[in-house]
């Protein structure tokens, strides 16, 4: 455990040193700010904009930073070839993999800490500004609490989406691996249509087919929340809950399959 | 970096080494180096956009450049801009599924759009003007967001608008607002605005008076529902019912667009009395001088006016001596007065 942690800690520091890192979430702060312009065209529109635009935002950046920083996390150490230097320390297989994926999710979640802290601020500042009265035709609070729901799975989305990226990136180029990464992302949030497949086909092979690659490929739409909680429409819990154990154990076959393929790589 | 040379092994963590080709000690930092022979300081293949002042001033030069000859090209050349005026992917359904989780971020872009070529197009002062994009418009962004609640309502307003200050489509308003019931059939403020378009935009006060007793009908709405039926079934089109509608809809608006809105129906309702009286006094004119008149002057003259008739927003008002009518002028705020809105071209 305390290997997994050192390389997990040095991984977010080498995010934090990752230029590009820094210039991405200096433009997510930017363009959640700037949204406050955006909103002023917007005939009374203004709160929800700025969250659609921040959720919206929030998940674009996360989702460059896992693909791009996850799909490099252990083909760069083989391309570099410190993969040899690395695995001659008392460091097992499984520990690099695991602590290279905590790091990122590390990286991640002080990402969307930053992210969120800054929509929030942006939305406290309109609340703020505006009478009682104007806030009370509002769906929902400005700075209403459900949107950490929101902000939660969408960081459960990224972590899924960084098991794939890592996944790939153990066995895979950068590039195979952003194209497969981004791919599976897409059909992620076309995965519901798989599962009502039988009633568009005749044939039953077909449709198991289908059935299958559903239960297999990632559903990534239930991770989206946004637009109720941006309505002010409940979330209950119990969905959070489900939502969150499916991203753990599909995470966990990720990470498992990464170890396992891993740990049969030949360097030599 | 030095070019060409090395450092000695002693120079590591120094930041200097030493130019092999020119014997020059350089300082890997600042990419300056020192002349051994005279011992200054010289700067090493630094070219004059390195330094900060030219950098600077060519950098002020280069934006001036192109911000003026942009402004000169849209001033020169602004009629000879084609708009184009065209929806890439017309159906809000597929668009939905290619935005993947960004729907919600996709349907306010529409909304932006919709309000833009509005707003754009009511300002234009080109001759035809064309609102032909807006129901598209409204239409995506409320099916990537189906609860997207400003752009039923405010653009059930837009849609219905008279020519020139809107497309008058009161039937797409209504389509675009029952869209909005399916998907929220508690929202009674849609039920409302349906019948408020039958009541103002179509005159047919039965209709208008059904929807808004479904309006009353729903758990929740206003308790002044039930009579504005009652109301409208009662004395639907008379200038007071019509007045009593906007000041519900002014006390109860819950965005300052739409108490400006209903403030200048209710401007308009005034304009409307107050051309009740100059009709009056057209009238009386022609009563004493058997003919109508021919200018405000001549009503003034008769005593019959004390000054040049000015509308609630300042401008005078209008008197066509063919068609012997009053009106407010076209450049009034208030113009067209309902029921005198113009045809599309």
């Amino acid at each position: 455990m305390a290997v997994i942690s050192q390389i997990a800690l040095h991984v977010f520091k080498e995010s934090v040193r990752d230029k590009v890192l820094y210039n991405l979430v200096l433009f997510a702060v930017l363009l959640i700010s700037a949204s406050y312009l955006i909103g002023q065209l917007t005939a009374g529109q203004e709160v929800k904009i700025i969250k659609d635009l921040g959720l919206g935002a929030t998940q674009m950046f996360g989702l460059l930073i896992a693909v791009f920083i996850g799909i490099g996390l252990v083909s760069k150490e083989v391309e570099r070839r410190s993969i040899y230097s690395l695995l001659a320390k008392p460091v097992r297989r499984h520990e690099l993999i695991l602590g290279k994926y905590a790091g990122l999710v590390l990286t991640l979640a002080v990402n969307i800490l930053v992210m969120a802290a800054a929509m929030y601020a942006v939305l406290g500042y309109m609340s703020w500004v505006e009478s009682e009265e104007y806030r009370q035709s509002w769906e929902a609070p400005a700075t209403d609490p459900a949107l950490l729901l929101a902000i939660f799975l969408i960081f459960a989305q990224l972590m899924l989406v960084t098991a794939i990226a890592l996944f790939f990136s153990t066995f895979s180029s950068p590039i195979l691996s952003a194209v497969l990464t981004f791919g599976l992302f897409a059909i992620g949030h076309f995965n519901t249509d798989l599962r009502n497949f039988e009633n568009v086909v005749d044939s039953r092979a077909a449709a198991y087919l289908a059935r299958a690659l559903y239960y297999l490929l990632p559903n990534l739409e239930p991770f989206d929340v946004s637009a109720a909680v941006v309505h002010g429409q409940p979330v209950s819990l119990g969905y959070v809950v489900l939502t969150t154990g499916y991203a753990a154990a599909y995470i966990g076959a990720l990470l498992l399959a990464a170890c396992f393929i891993f740990s049969r790589r030949d360097f030599k | 970096m030095t070019s060409g040379g090395r450092g000695r092994p002693g120079d590591r963590g120094t930041g200097r080494s030493v130019d092999r080709n020119t014997g020059r000690s350089v300082d890997r930092n600042t990419e300056r180096s020192v002349d051994r022979n005279t011992g200054r300081s010289v700067d090493r293949n630094t070219g004059w956009w390195e330094r900060p002042a030219p950098f600077a001033v060519a950098m002020v030069m280069l934006v001036a450049m192109f911000a003026s000859s942009a402004e000169v090209r849209d001033r020169v050349y602004a009629a000879s801009r084609v708009e184009t005026q065209l929806l890439y992917i017309p159906d809000g359904e597929v668009l939905g599924r290619m935005a993947l989780s960004f729907d919600a971020l996709l349907a306010d872009v529409y909304w932006i759009r919709a309000l833009q070529h509005y707003g754009g197009t009511k300002r234009s002062e080109g001759p035809d003007k064309n609102y032909e994009l807006l129901g598209p418009l409204l239409d995506i962004a409320t099916t990537l967001d189906p609860r997207f609640n400003a752009a039923y309502r405010f653009g059930a307003i837009f849609l219905t608008e008279g020519y020139p200050n809107g497309p008058g489509r009161p039937d797409l308003a209504i389509a675009l607002l029952q869209k909005g019931i399916e998907e929220m059939p508690d929202k009674w403020e849609y039920y409302m605005d349906i019948g408020f378009i039958y009541y103002w935009w179509l005159q047919d006060y039965d209709t208008s008076a059904a929807w808004f007793e479904q309006a009353a009908d729903v758990p929740g709405a206003s308790p002044w529902l039930r009579s504005l039926a009652a109301n409208t079934l009662a004395a639907g089109g008379s200038r007071q019912s019509s007045r009593t509608l906007w000041q519900q809809i002014y006390d109860t608006a819950d965005h300052d667009w739409l108490r400006d809105e209903s403030a200048r129906r209710l401007t308009q309702l005034q304009a409307l009395d107050d051309i009740d009286q100059l009709i009056s006094a057209a009238q009386r004119f022609i009563d004493q001088s058997g003919r109508p008149p021919r200018s405000w002057a001549e009503l003034i003259d008769a005593e019959l006016l004390s000054a040049v008739p000015v509308d609630p927003t300042g401008r005078p008002y209008v008197m066509d001596f063919n068609s012997n009518t009053i009106n407010v002028s076209s450049d009034s705020a208030l113009f067209p007065l309902p029921g005198e809105t113009l045809a599309p071209p």
